[in-house]
């Protein structure tokens, strides 16, 4: 378990977390607490399971939203109403607005709202309540009051099918927003890790999970009771010619490009999970590119004020003198979301090859 | 996934369809909201006349039926008037002090006094305050000190919100209020939130909201109403209708009967009161956080009133509102006066 605190990111604390964070996820092993126990899990079923920690360690933890009763429309909640009672597992009425300022209520009286919007598209009618209320509720307050307690989990990103309102990515609008705390998981394990850390983090936390990996995403997830540190990236993988940088669902994708860098190109590139999106873990990617000389930032969200630009801009500002060739991004388009050009639209293995190739090759 | 459960019921309608219709003794299915049926098609757009508002004392400060004679002691009759009195001084002299250049900006609550301070008087101090921003004589009665609010107008060392807040944003976790921000109603499904966590605590107490008539027209009203009646959260809203948003009058802020009708469309307990009889106001609000803490539900008062001032010190009403109008509430429906006139009538006016 982390240490509870409000942490900057120039805090001591982050360096010894990030020490701890630039291990492979065959650490997860050594890192979960007591327990050896392991078990397959897919990434919604780590989430549920994390849920039920969190409600089992926490009498002051709740879980609300639209269809969370009958286990949700992803399964996510799914046996804990059953487990919990009404009282702490409900249904709310069809209202964002509602659900996110019910939940800064709750927090702001010392609870753990655990609140759930049904998709990452729904969550604009709440973005008043997240923006205005909860990730300001502190410091207007001069700290007599706050919304710590808070977290809202969201599934982001494209699934196949889901064309304009059921694929947005919309961690850049939240990123901009001092104050909040954005968390983004890219596997089963990291996924319960990461939301049990969010849910204990003494600060409103968007937690957006990958509901194209709910399923599809399976490993060995700790079945104790763990957390993984925020504000941290993880280095996937060590390299020396390119420093690549993604989250949540894209990292497959990276992960992909890069093995046929290494394959066709015999590039060795630097992989790295961000984790946490604010406040992100700039040292990290700086001191990988600092090494390495160049750098490719991909996500699904449009490239235009994406997550990109501000790795983009944070890493020119550092590494200036180091870099051999600009920061590439490979993004979504500047378009609303497609249905049936979905697969030309989204940042592929393809596109992400060809942008590493064209930054060795510049 | 879902996919799959869509599948489903797509293949049950099918077998259904092939079923004949049975004409059997046993009543067909129904929507749990259908009360009668009626072959007669009737439209209806209200319930016919205003909603009934309570009130103690006449305009001349007298109880009308004397049944309704408040049980109060003397103190705290007294203590309630001081207040409503401090809260008039204390705007007067912060309003000039905003003319003069000593803070940048300021909101008066006169012409409310009854309204906050009528209904702070009948809550307890375990009660959690979410308000708007013309509550001060709510933080008054509570113990708030005038350095305090001083403090907080200038955004001195001594503010508790480090000179973060704008004027009038007060907050207080002593006094159980929390911090005002300037997005309105959006406090209120805050209070939904925080009676809900009360209730789960095991607390006897209820969390109080207030707002005003326009505030009502944005969208976490509806949100926080609802969300109050349908989870059940013993929370007290308690609405302001003194008439203007800025420089909008009511009939161009909704067409239905007021906020009262709004909380019956929610099954919410509701009650409209006289907003300038401190007593109509209390003994409201006694009542409904009696019942908010009672039953675990939600209760609505709307208290009737009138802003005497300006809506802030960036605002000038002549533009949008004659003098006339405005001497006219002050001369005939004062709140302090009302109350002045009812200590008379009870000896315990410069006794």
């Amino acid at each position: 378990r982390l240490v509870k605190c409000f942490v900057p990111s120039t805090c001591p604390a982050i360096t010894f977390c990030r020490k701890m964070a630039r291990y492979s996820s065959s650490s997860l092993r050594a890192m979960s607490t007591g327990q050896a126990e392991l078990k397959k899990m897919n990434l919604v079923g780590a989430v549920n399971d994390g849920l039920r920690i969190a409600m089992e360690t926490d009498a002051q933890a709740v879980v609300f939203g639209e269809d969370v009763g009958f286990g949700g429309v992803f399964r996510a909640t799914a046996g804990l109403q059953e487990m919990f009672g009404k009282e702490r597992v409900f249904n709310t009425p069809l209202c964002e607005q509602g659900i996110a300022g019910f939940a800064v209520g709750m927090a702001a009286m010392g609870a753990t709202p655990i609140a759930e919007i049904q998709f990452a598209d729904y969550i604009f009618p709440a973005f008043d309540q997240i923006v205005n209320e909860a990730a300001k509720y502190r410091y207007r307050s001069g700290g007599q009051f706050h919304v710590g307690g808070l977290t809202i989990r969201t599934p982001y990103g494209a699934v196949g099918h889901g064309g304009l309102y059921h694929s947005q990515s919309p961690e850049a609008y939240f990123a901009h927003t001092p104050g909040l705390v954005v968390v983004i998981p890219r596997s089963p394990a990291q996924a319960k890790g990461l939301l049990l850390a969010s849910v204990r983090d003494p600060n409103p936390v968007i937690f957006l999970e990958p509901k194209a990996l709910y399923r599809a995403a399976v490993e060995e997830v700790p079945t104790g009771d763990f957390t993984l540190p925020l504000r941290c990236a993880e280095v996937l993988q060590e390299g020396s010619d390119v420093t690549v940088v993604g989250y949540g669902a894209q990292l497959r994708v990276l992960q992909a490009a890069c093995d046929r860098a290494k394959a066709e190109l015999g590039a060795s590139c630097e992989l790295i999970d961000l984790r946490t999106i604010l406040p992100w873990d700039a040292e990290t990617v700086c001191a990988s590119v600092s090494k390495t000389g160049r750098c490719v930032v991909s996500h699904e969200a449009p490239v235009t004020c994406g997550f990109g630009a501000e790795v983009s801009a944070r890493v020119q500002e550092s590494c200036f003198l180091k870099l051999e060739a600009p920061v590439r991004r490979v993004c979504g388009y500047d378009t609303p979301f497609p249905l049936s050009l979905e697969k030309a639209y989204l940042p592929g293995v393809d596109r992400c090859f060809a942008a590493i190739k064209e930054t060795l090759e510049f | 996934c879902i996919m799959s459960r869509v599948l489903l019921l797509g293949a049950s309608r099918r077998t259904c369809v092939a079923r004949a219709m049975s004409s059997t003794a046993s009543p067909s299915a129904k929507h749990p909201n259908i009360g009668k049926f009626s072959t007669e098609l009737k439209f209806m757009n209200n319930f016919g006349e205003p909603f009934i508002t309570y009130r103690v004392l006449d305009d001349f400060g007298k109880v009308i039926d004397p049944a309704n004679e408040p049980k109060v002691e003397k103190e705290f009759a007294v203590r309630m008037f001081t207040t409503m009195l401090r809260l008039n001084v204390m705007d007067s002299i912060m309003y000039e002090s905003q003319r003069q250049g000593r803070i940048s900006f300021y909101m008066t609550s006169y012409g409310e006094e009854a309204t906050v301070v009528g209904s702070a008087a009948a809550l307890s101090l375990d009660d959690v305050v979410f308000a708007q921003y013309r509550e001060s004589g709510v933080l008054l009665w509570r113990g708030f000190t005038y350095q305090e609010a001083c403090d907080q107008c200038i955004g001195n060392s001594r503010d508790k919100a480090k000179g973060r807040m704008m004027p009038v944003h007060y907050g207080s976790k002593a006094l159980n209020f929390h911090t005002v921000s300037s997005p309105l109603a959006t406090q209120l499904p805050h209070a939904a939130g925080a009676a809900y966590a009360l209730k789960r605590q095991g607390k006897a107490a209820c969390s109080v909201c207030y707002f005003g008539d326009g505030a009502a027209s944005e969208g976490d009203f509806h949100a926080a109403l609802n969300f109050a009646a349908t989870i059940e959260c013993p929370v007290l809203y308690f609405c302001r209708n003194n008439g203007y948003a800025i420089s909008t009058p009511v009939s161009e802020q909704y067409r239905g009967d007021g906020i009262a009708v709004r909380g019956v469309s929610y099954n919410i307990h509701t009650v409209r009161c006289d907003g300038n009889d401190v007593w109509a106001v209390y003994e409201a609000t006694r009542q409904a956080r009696d019942m908010a803490v009672r039953l675990g539900t939600p209760v609505l008062v709307e208290a009737m009133t009138y802003r005497g001032g300006h809506h802030s010190t960036s605002d000038d009403a002549t533009r949008y509102r004659g003098k006339d109008e405005v001497s006219r509430w002050s001369s005939t429906n004062n709140p302090i006066e009302r109350m002045r006139r009812w200590l008379v009538g009870r000896g315990w006016w410069g006794a």
